[in-house]
């Protein structure tokens, strides 16, 4: 991790509301997320974690500008996407790739179809390329040779490397993922996690993971951020996050049900 | 209770705005032509042939309804020779682009709905947006493409079938001559009226696309709201039709 080079993805005082207030909701209208400031660095794996409903989803989907940010700015690739059209930000998620919780692969397209999908409409490439390239990262996820299945007709863990398949196949600086090992098996969430390692080793890709699953997180992750009702709360490496005295940290850490983090 | 009026107010005014931007965006889709080919040639056939079969019934027995309440009337006031053309005025005006408009909405409109929630609920709209593509481009403009094109088609088959209906009716009814039937369409049935039916259709069909798509679009993130919004679409589609019939007949009709 080089942490002296500029980031690559940067958020100041983020504002998330699931809904824009409108004028008849006063001023009790609550955001989701409330004052987030981070940075991510180029090829650092980055976690993000806290309890379910955090809010941790949403940041991830505030990355890709899939939702508009209600207030502060978000930089990512040295622009900011906040108040983009969708065409600018079209050409900065041809950068990113996100993986969603439940794969979200399009159920009507074959594997191959799926991860072929932005290749053949957003890039020149020949049929052969495009056929060499989906080849080449459903290898790379092991999961060559099931480029004529449809989605229902795999497994869960089959799925999510499908969906990472389909997010590296426009070779993207920033991975996003949403809750990675989410139900899977103990070894399959390996499989994954290991995926996302040999990712950023092979290709220096940055990544942005979300999850509430803490050994996996410290297992993976260069720098661990924790929200809390909508607000960070510790932000550190894994071995300063193991030994933190912040008493909601170590409630999160170790699972422990009396804290001062309530349900 | 000024609250509430609001609320509906705003929810109305979001309505309108959000699909006046749907089709917006449709509309720049289609001319920048970045709409989904595969995607546009399987809704046309999806479209048309699904929903074909039921509009052909559907019309063949309304024209059997009307032919027979025809002949009956006119056999009353000795005007049975101009029982063709009444029932083939009746379709191709009201009949026909109205019943095929809800065979659709039935049919078409509420599996758009339906189709595009689901994948709204399981992100599959999301990832669309993540990889780059516009939903509008890909999901939208051609089912949009479709309806426009597919129900006057319809309509056109559902009027045919309207009078055949018709027909068959008077060809056991003692009263009516069934050389006449189809001699008096010829003569007294304007072209405009059956245009006319046609411009209907074109605008139900952008009714039942963009009324679908928007409530499948907007889906909120939970299952049975995918049944919910299946449902409005229906509701939403039939009302706007009955409305837009009535406005359209003016248009098209004056005096």
């Amino acid at each position: 991790m080089a942490t002296a080079e500029a980031p690559i993805i940067r958020v100041r005082d983020m504002v998330y509301y699931a809904e824009e207030p409108s004028v008849l909701d006063g001023a009790g209208f609550k955001p989701i997320l409330d004052g987030i400031s981070f940075q991510v660095y180029p090829g650092e794996v980055f976690g993000i974690m806290g309890m379910s409903g955090a809010g941790k989803t949403s940041i991830l989907r505030l990355l890709m500008g899939l939702v508009p940010v209600g207030s502060g700015d978000i930089e990512v690739l040295g622009q900011s996407i906040v108040g983009m059209s969708e065409q600018q930000l079209n050409e900065v998620r041809m950068e990113m790739g996100m993986c969603f919780q439940y794969s979200a692969l399009l159920d009507s397209l074959t594997v191959a179809e799926n991860v072929a999908f932005t290749l053949r409409r957003r890039t020149e490439l020949s049929n052969d390329e495009i056929k060499r390239k989906v080849a080449e990262h459903l290898e790379i996820v092991g999961m060559a040779g099931h480029e004529e299945k449809m989605p229902a007709e795999l497994s869960g863990g089959m799925k999510k490397r499908v969906g990472i398949a389909r997010a590296l196949a426009t070779n993207p600086q920033i991975m996003l993922y949403d809750e990675p090992s989410a139900g899977l098996d103990p070894i399959m969430a390996s499989v994954i996690d290991e995926l996302i390692v040999r990712l950023r080793e092979e290709f220096q890709m940055t990544s942005v993971v979300v999850t509430h699953e803490v050994d996996e997180l410290f297992a993976i992750a260069d720098r661990i951020m924790m929200i809390y009702q909508g607000r960070v709360i510790a932000s550190d490496s894994p071995v300063a996050l193991r030994e933190s005295e912040n008493a909601y940290v170590q409630q999160f850490v170790q699972g422990q049900a009396e804290g001062p983090v309530t349900v | 209770m000024f609250t509430a009026l609001g609320r509906q107010v705003i929810g109305f005014l979001t309505y309108f705005g959000e699909t006046t931007t749907l089709q917006f965006g449709i509309w720049r889709a289609l001319v920048g032509r970045r709409l989904e080919y595969r995607t546009s040639v399987r809704q046309l056939a999806e479209i048309g042939v699904n929903s074909l079969p039921i509009a052909v019934v559907t019309l063949l027995f309304s024209g059997m309804v009307i032919g027979y309440h025809m002949s009956v009337q006119a056999g009353k006031m000795g005007v049975s020779e101009l029982v063709g053309w009444l029932v083939a005025e009746t379709m191709c005006r009201e009949l026909s682009p109205v019943l095929v408009a809800f065979v659709v909405v039935a049919r078409a409109g509420s599996a758009m709905a339906a189709e595009i929630g689901s994948m709204k609920v399981t992100e599959q709209i999301d990832a669309l947006r993540a990889m780059a593509t516009d939903p509008i481009d890909y999901l939208v403009a051609p089912r949009y493409l479709a309806c426009l094109v597919m129900v006057p088609l319809l309509v056109l088959i559902g009027d045919t079938m309207g009078v055949s209906g018709g027909y068959l009716m008077a060809v056991i009814s003692p009263d009516i001559n069934q050389t006449v039937f189809f001699d008096s369409i010829p003569g007294n049935l304007e072209s405009w009226t059956v245009l006319a039916g046609i411009i209907k259709a074109a605008v139900f069909g952008v009714i039942i696309a963009i009324v679908g798509c928007h409530q499948g679009l907007t889906t909120r993130m939970a299952t049975e709201e995918v049944g919910r919004a299946t449902t409005r679409s229906v509701v939403y589609s039939i009302m706007l039709i009955y409305a837009a019939n009535l406005i359209l007949t003016t248009i098209l009709y004056p005096g």
